[in-house]
């Protein structure tokens, strides 16, 4: 075993142990129900590669004051490094007394970022130069006083079904950069990632027998309370390209009244022949077809079958069926 | 990429360095970093970067301006002329954060060393100022300032500079000072105060204080008063305009000067320090020389050898003595020659001088002195710099210096007058150490007078320092009549800025002359011995001290919620006293049901109606009225419920 080796083994074994011994201090933490009030027994802080050099910069602008004997060199080197080490208390004050009150999650297909947003409050004072970090992911925080901050993560997913939060980093370097304090955050949060949308057969959602399926209607009007948000699979002749300009996401038009009759059924048993995930990727995309239309549908699943309904609530849960199937 | 907001701040505090070292720096040098730095301002604003090849030409520019104009790169001045530059260079490349973090760290050492330069209250002051925005454009390096930030990026850093002024103020008070410098560096342009053979009061820009020991002193009986401790080590009588020097082989004349003690010689040892030099220094004035030196013709001690180690020699002196009674017309041609050319007015002064006392030398002396004390003289460390005319600049410009302006002034003008005059050059002063029973003079104790030579009284000391700092040596100096000067000089003006001149005496004595003599007296009145090593940890004592009561301040937080959710909350604590924790999205209610029927019948009737009460109170009404709340508050302060009894735990 080289040098290098043994040393990195040394390190981890010692990651290991102050893992154990400081579980806070390190992401091991265990889930904790909302709301998580930051104090003083959870809140870490160490200077950081910048606070080193002004530590050496200080001692540096010491020594020669100290040297040359200027009193007045010494007094302002004094007084900056006095208030250096007062901004440790400012770091330490960003986190301490912060609250995370809730976690919102949006709803997003396997492979695209899944938006959660985090809700925390202050009392007293604002708080300010926040990082929430999951992973790679970050997002900058600031809540003022006796106010409401909240923070958009878009987190990365790879698969349907329900998805772990990742270990919530809170950590701020306010006021200087000198010094940064962190805590580590496992909010009991649900996040269930969608089952991802995909056009495998050509078979077309076989239109129930009472109602003709009919075309949407060329509907222009920005009225949002006819849209709603994308989702994958919408066909792209639906998107109110003008009202989406005035969103973030893209808005598809919802025409209530031009399916008022339709009823679909999507069935599992009509997809034999193909693997499990592409019949379920199948299934989600025709789901999103109804929604989009408007329409009432069924869902037929091997040990379930939702509806016939339609909205928002139906088609929550059929995508929530989907993505939790074995 | 650096914002807006952070870029505007970061110009700011390089512009703020920059006018910090403007005294010193060549004009054209502050114009053109100035236009620098206005000029990247404003490409930054419209989103340009500066080219590399042109930064590596400005570069090479510098350099060479730097090294035209001093003629080196190395020294104080030159040091800092490139230094600043490279700061505005650095200016010029600063895209990222990362490049504001360094141009401030350096930004924040180049502060300090403009206080190498000139270490006076205003500057300190200002150098202190120009710490904000340094520390602002750390703050907007910073994410999510909230929505008040342009108030927040100046705010923070002020409250925490602020709240760093205790601990700054203990530190300045206990960092152990060095009693020798670490490098050689500060010998370039400013004077150390240890005695020379020359003296150039107008290249001095700076007296450091230097606290090492110069020589100590026992003496065989009392220590003299402090207003007659003059050592006397080097007579200078050659003046060439600028520098007063010993007139070399001529100090070793033919003759020693005769003197006539007229007071009890005093005899004394005398250990100095190893100076390098050949000059010992003698009570003024040594009756006759130790072994191994000389007494040179004006009764001054040089030795064969350098002093390369520390060197004990006693010595007789006679502190009142009538010194060269009769002056041979050598000497007298010697101490009054001045060289042809210098300084017209102060010598048109002396000519009045002369017309109006007649041939009263002694008058014109004290007029000299008189003039020193009334015409807003003032003594400083860190006097402004002198031109050619260094003694008319002294005298009727800048008015500010230490005991060798002083002195050479003085002396100058007593020639002009026609009274034969010298500059003497030694230590005044010193530390009585009652516990040794010696007297400890320091560098720092280095001083310069003046000698002139008056009929029947032979060579005289005057000492100028005393009339315009008479603390400085407890010497009695004429009455004060209110003479005529210009407009600044009237009365009441004038006594605007002597008492304003008390500040900057105050900052000279509790700041600039805070050495470590300084510091161990004032750790000796706690009992300390005050060596490094109880200086250090008295620091590291009250450092922490300070630290924890930060930490307290800190930590506090004021309670979430109104009055009613903090009175619930302590109910709360109370019922967790007795057992009966609230569970996990217990509401109120039902949790105060709960509890209630697990206390006694007493505890649970006073419990119900606290619940009823609060229910009321927090549903009832949007804004409940502060009295009812304050009732309420007050029985839960009364409610003290007895811990439940575990028995069902039992069956």
């Amino acid at each position: 075993m080289s040098a290098a080796a043994r040393l990195r083994a040394g390190v981890a074994a010692v990651a290991r142990r102050a893992e154990i011994r400081l579980p806070a201090l390190t992401r091991q933490r265990r889930v904790e129900p909302l709301p998580i009030l930051l104090h003083r027994r959870r809140i870490y802080i160490v200077p950081t590669g910048f606070g080193l050099l002004f530590a050496t910069m200080l001692l540096v602008m010491l020594l020669g004051a100290l040297n040359y004997n200027n009193n007045a060199a010494l007094l302002l080197t004094c007084l900056l490094g006095a208030a250096a080490v007062n901004s440790m208390y400012g770091a330490f004050r960003a986190l301490n007394g912060l609250r995370l009150d809730a976690i919102a999650t949006g709803s997003a297909p396997a492979g695209r970022p899944l938006r959660v947003t985090l809700s925390f409050s202050a009392a007293g004072r604002p708080h300010r130069g926040l990082i929430v970090s999951a992973g790679d992911i970050d997002g900058a925080l600031a809540v003022d006083r006796d106010g409401i901050g909240r923070v958009n993560l878009a987190l990365p997913t790879v698969r349907r079904g329900w998805m772990p939060l990742p270990p919530l980093k809170l950590h701020s370097s306010w006021p200087f950069g000198l010094f940064r304090a962190w805590s580590w955050l496992r909010p009991q949060a649900a996040l269930l990632v969608y089952a991802r949308a995909e056009i495998v057969a050509a078979i077309p959602p076989a239109p129930d027998p009472a109602g003709a399926r009919a075309a949407p209607a060329g509907d222009d009007s920005d009225d949002s309370a006819g849209l709603r948000e994308y989702l994958a699979g919408d066909p792209p002749r639906r998107i109110a390209w003008k009202a989406s300009a005035h969103h973030d996401d893209l808005r598809v038009r919802q025409s209530e009244r031009a399916s008022d009759d339709a009823e679909w059924r999507l069935d599992w048993h009509a997809l034999h022949g193909i693997d499990a995930e592409r019949r379920i990727a199948c299934l989600a995309h025709w789901v999103n077809e109804a929604q989009a239309a408007r329409a009432r549908w069924s869902l037929v699943l091997p040990e379930v079958t939702l509806g016939p309904d339609r909205g928002e609530t139906h088609w929550h849960a059929c995508q929530r069926a989907l993505a939790l199937l074995p | 990429m650096l914002d807006r907001r952070a870029f505007g701040l970061l110009c700011l505090s390089v512009a703020a360095v920059l006018a910090l070292h403007a005294s010193h720096l060549p004009i054209w040098l502050t114009g053109v970093l100035a236009l620098l730095i206005a000029l990247r301002w404003l490409q930054q604003r419209r989103g340009g970067h500066v080219p590399t090849l042109l930064r590596l030409g400005l570069l090479v520019v510098l350099l060479t301006a730097v090294i035209a104009t001093y003629g080196t790169l190395f020294g104080r001045a030159p040091g800092a002329a490139f230094a600043v530059g490279l700061l505005v260079l650095k200016l010029l490349e600063s895209q990222r954060p990362r490049d504001a973090r360094a141009a401030v760290l350096f930004a924040a050492f180049l502060l300090m060393s403009s206080l190498l330069f000139n270490q006076s209250l205003p500057m300190t002051l200002l150098a202190a100022t120009a710490l904000l925005p340094l520390l602002a454009t750390l703050t907007a390096l910073q994410p999510a300032p909230g929505a008040d930030a342009r108030r927040v990026l100046w705010s923070a850093p002020a409250l925490l500079l602020a709240a760093a002024l205790p601990a700054a103020l203990l530190g300045f008070v206990l960092v152990p000072r060095l009693s020798t410098p670490l490098w050689g560096a500060p010998a370039d342009t400013a004077a150390r105060t240890g005695v020379g053979d020359t003296m150039t009061p107008g290249e001095y820009t700076q007296l450091l204080v230097d606290d090492s020991p110069a020589f100590r002193v026992g003496f065989d009986g009392p220590v003299p008063p402090r207003a007659e401790r003059y050592f006397r080590g080097v007579v200078m009588e050659h003046f060439d305009g600028r520098t007063w020097s010993t007139s070399g082989s001529g100090q070793l004349g033919p003759a020693v000067e005769l003197m006539r003690p007229t007071a009890p010689a005093l005899h004394y040892v005398v250990t100095l320090e190893p100076t390098r030099r050949h000059l010992l220094f003698a009570l003024d004035t040594p009756l006759d020389a130790p072994a191994g030196a000389t007494l040179t013709r004006a009764r001054t001690l040089l030795r064969a050898k350098a002093v390369d180690a520390r060197l004990r020699y006693g010595v007789w002196s006679a502190p009142e003595r009538i010194l060269e009674p009769v002056l041979t017309p050598a000497a007298r041609r010697l101490n009054l020659q001045l060289p042809a050319g210098f300084d017209p007015r102060a010598r048109a002064l002396a000519a009045r001088w002369r017309t109006r006392f007649g041939r009263d030398d002694a008058a014109i002396v004290q007029a000299a002195l008189r003039m020193f004390h009334d015409d807003g003289f003032s003594y400083t460390l860190a006097p402004p710099p002198l031109g050619r005319n260094s003694v008319d600049d002294f005298l009727f410009d800048t008015r500010a210096g230490f005991c060798e302006h002083y002195a050479s002034a003085f002396t100058f003008l007593m020639r002009a007058a026609g009274i034969p005059a010298r500059v003497i050059g030694g230590y005044q002063g010193g530390f009585h150490n009652r516990l040794g029973h010696y007297l400890l003079v320091r560098q720092s104790d280095a001083h310069a007078w003046s000698e002139v030579w008056l009929p029947n009284a032979g060579w005289t000391r005057v000492d100028p320092t005393a009339a315009v700092r008479p603390d400085r040596i407890s010497l009695g100096a004429g009455a004060a009549d209110a003479g005529s000067g210009a407009w600044y000089q009237v009365d009441w003006l004038r006594g605007l800025r002597n008492r304003i001149d008390i500040v900057n005496r105050l900052w000279d004595q509790a700041v600039i002359g805070f050495n470590a003599l300084r510091q161990r007296g004032l750790l000796t009145r706690f009992g300390d011995g005050g060596d490094w090593r109880s200086l250090a940890g008295l620091l590291a004592g009250s450092t922490g001290v300070l630290m924890a009561i930060g930490l307290a301040l800190a930590l506090y937080e004021r309670p979430r919620g109104d009055a009613l959710t903090r009175g619930f909350a302590r109910l709360q604590r109370r019922l967790e006293h007795c057992g009966l924790p609230r569970y996990a999205g217990e509401g109120p209610r039902d949790y105060l049901l709960r509890a209630s029927r697990r206390l006694d019948a007493a505890d649970a009737a006073q419990l119900l109606e606290l619940a009823a009460a609060y229910l009321r109170l927090r549903y009832g009404a949007l804004h409940p009225a502060d009295e009812t709340v304050h009732n309420w508050i007050h029985g839960v302060t009364k409610f003290r419920p007895h811990p439940v009894v575990q028995s069902d735990a039992i069956s």
